[in-house]
This record gives structure tokens, sequence and C-alpha cells, in this order.
């Protein structure tokens, strides 16, 4: 690993090549690419195994715990781990840390870890999507859902985001 | 052929996510810095690389039906819910603002060795277990419809879709514009954060 990390790719570069990844997996699947159907399918599989009853008939992670974890959405989420590892490695950006707002501590970077992640989980189950799932791969079929989704996001984002720019001076 | 050709096995899975977790990770997603400053409007990276995918999917969809090769409404068109889909995106924009991510990014900055991503994910399986025990009561409303199945922009605005392609590209075009200088590159958001410092000179 070199000290000094790859500079990033441009961002239009970037977004072309996203694009067509993405285009890709339409054309093989028919679907785009997702992260949440994933983590949904996870949580439904560790939380019946912990306590049945999260998963019980008529709970909404029912069918999603029926169906198992041998889903294209799962190892397509792997395939992103292994990207995203591939990727850092090569570029020299892997390095054990606790990335987050500069003021905050290593616990409150943990903390807000946490309480983001939850927020998103909740949201994700919301719109049926992620960023992914909705924001990207919805906006790219031109559904009108997509768009509204990154409306959304991007307003309520904006707003969290000035109310937590003292944590980040 | 017909598409889509319907591979959903590992190896498709493995493979094009592959593709997705690797462009991530190069755009600089795997760090929460870089995310963050896109909501603090230091960065534009977030919105380019997004806007640019979109336009780039969307313009190969949709020239390949203009070929008569396929047909989009084969694919999966989400359908809007009013609430769903908005309170959703709400949500997950306040989850990336205090927490750093969004889903897709906080798996790549896991596997980018950063601990804060694996809380990330975790809190997506607490929120999942939270939306799973509150189902029943928000169930009436949160997936409630509006418009046809698979409604899309042109339908909603009656424009034909080269013309919808090509004012999301004038947005991208003017945005690009008026945030192509280095802004940025005087007051580094933070110099700690992986790659932040050199990202900005792309941006």
């Amino acid at each position: 690993m070199s000290n000094t990390p790859r500079p990033l790719w441009n961002p239009y570069v970037a977004g072309v090549l996203l694009g067509l990844g993405l285009l890709a997996t339409f054309l093989v699947t028919g679907n785009g690419y997702g992260v949440t159907g994933a983590t949904t399918l996870a949580t439904a599989a560790v939380a019946g195994k912990i306590d049945p009853n999260t998963v019980a008939p008529h709970t909404y992670l029912h069918s999603l715990y029926e169906a198992g974890l041998d889903r294209w959405i799962v190892w397509e989420v792997v395939g992103l781990a292994i990207g995203g590892l591939i990727g850092s490695v090569l570029a020299g950006r892997f390095k054990f840390q606790i990335d987050g707002p500069t003021q905050a501590g290593r616990t409150l970077r943990l903390i807000l870890a946490v309480i983001g992640g939850i927020a998103a989980g909740f949201g994700a189950r919301f719109a049926l999507g992620c960023t992914s799932g909705m924001g990207l791969s919805g906006s790219a079929t031109f559904a009108a859902a997509g768009f509204l989704f990154l409306i959304g996001f991007f307003i309520a984002g904006a707003v969290f985001g000035q109310l937590m720019k003292g944590l980040w001076k | 052929m017909s598409f889509p050709l319907g591979y959903t096995g590992p190896v498709s899975g493995v493979i094009l996510g592959l593709i997705f977790g690797y462009v991530l990770e190069n755009a600089g997603f795997g760090s929460s810095c870089k995310l963050t400053a896109q909501l603090r409007f230091r960065d534009w990276a977030v919105f380019k690389v997004m806007f640019t995918a979109i336009l780039v999917a969307a313009g190969g969809l949709y020239l390949l039906q203009g070929l008569g090769i396929l047909q989009v409404s084969d694919m999966f068109v989400p359908s809007v819910m009013i609430w769903g889909s908005s309170l959703g995106g709400v949500l997950i924009g306040v989850g990336m603002a205090v927490g750093g991510y969004c889903p897709g990014t906080s798996i790549v900055a896991m596997f980018s060795g950063k601990l804060d991503g694996l809380l990330f994910l975790l809190g997506i399986g607490l929120g999942t277990l939270g939306f799973n025990s509150v189902f029943h009561s928000i169930e009436g409303w949160v997936w409630a419809q509006v418009g046809p199945d698979g409604l899309t922009l042109p339908q909603l605005l009656h424009l034909p879709v080269w013309a919808v392609w090509l004012l999301l590209f004038a947005v991208l075009v003017i945005v690009g514009y008026l945030t192509r200088a280095n802004q940025s590159a005087s007051r580094k958001s933070s110099p700690k954060a992986s790659g932040a410092g050199l990202a900005t000179q792309n941006s």
C-alpha cells in the first residue's frame, strides 16, 4: 500500500462508468442496482434466528425470511463489497479508521453512524429502495418515483447538513 | 436475443455488483467527508456522478427502446408512492447528513476499513426491525400509490423522452458549469479524510 492515495476519478468519468454498469445490470437482470433489498433479507435472516417472533406470519419480514439469502440482490451486494475492497486497496485508500465529523470524538462518530443507519434503514422500507435502488436505478428508467425520492433526499440532506455543519469545521 | 436476459444467478450478481462497488470507491463515495460535503454544498461530486449515471443509463435504455431492441416497461420501473417515495428519500437524506453514508456507500466504507461504515450498516438492520415492528400501524398509507403503475417523467410531464433527457442534461451542464471552479481547494473540509483533499482537484 502506498502512503499517498491515488487521486479519485473525475466525477463525470465515474458517472459514465456507473451508468454503463447500471445499463448492463438492466439488460442482464431487468432490475437496476440496489442495496437495501439485500440488507432487509439479511436482517430477516439474522432476526429470525435470534427471535422467530420478528419473522412470524403477518409480519413485514415474514416473506423475506422465507425467501432466504440466495437471491441476486444479495450476490450483487457481495460484489459491491468486493469491488469496494479492491478499489480501496488498489488505490491505497484502505485504512482501518473511524471516519466522520472532524469535530466529533470517536464515540460520538460511532453513535451518529448508528443513528444515521437507523434513519436510512427505516426510510428505505418506506421508499422500498435506497439511494441506489430508488434514487439511481429508479431515476434511470425515468420513473417519477425515483425523482420524487431524490428531491426528498437532497432537501432533507441539505437541511440536516446545515444542522450538522458545526461538527465538520 | 431478448432483453432483459434474465441472468439472475450468483455470478451475474457478483460481477455487476463488483463494478458498482469499484466505481463508487474510486468516485470517493467510501468517504463520509466527501459524501456529506455535497450536503454542505462544498463538493458537487455526488450530484455529478449520480446525474451523469442516470443520464447514461436512461439514454441507453430509451435508445435501445427506440431501436426496437427492448421495452423499458419490461424493466423494473417503480410506481409513485406519494408518502413512501418522498418520506423514504427524506429519511435517507437525514441518515446521510447524520451518519455520513447511504446504505450502499456504508458498505463501500466498511470494506475500505471504516468502522463507522460497519456501524451504519448495523443501524440499517435496526431501522429495518423498527419498520417491521410498526408496520401494521402504517401499512394503510405508507405505500399508497398515486398515478398508474410505473409512472415515468415523460408521461407525467407530457413530454417526449428525448425532451426530458435534454432537460436533465441541461440541469447537469448548468450545475456543472456553476460549480466548475476549484472552489473548495482553498477551504478543504478535512485533510484527514482519505482522498478528500485530492478529490477537490477533480470535482
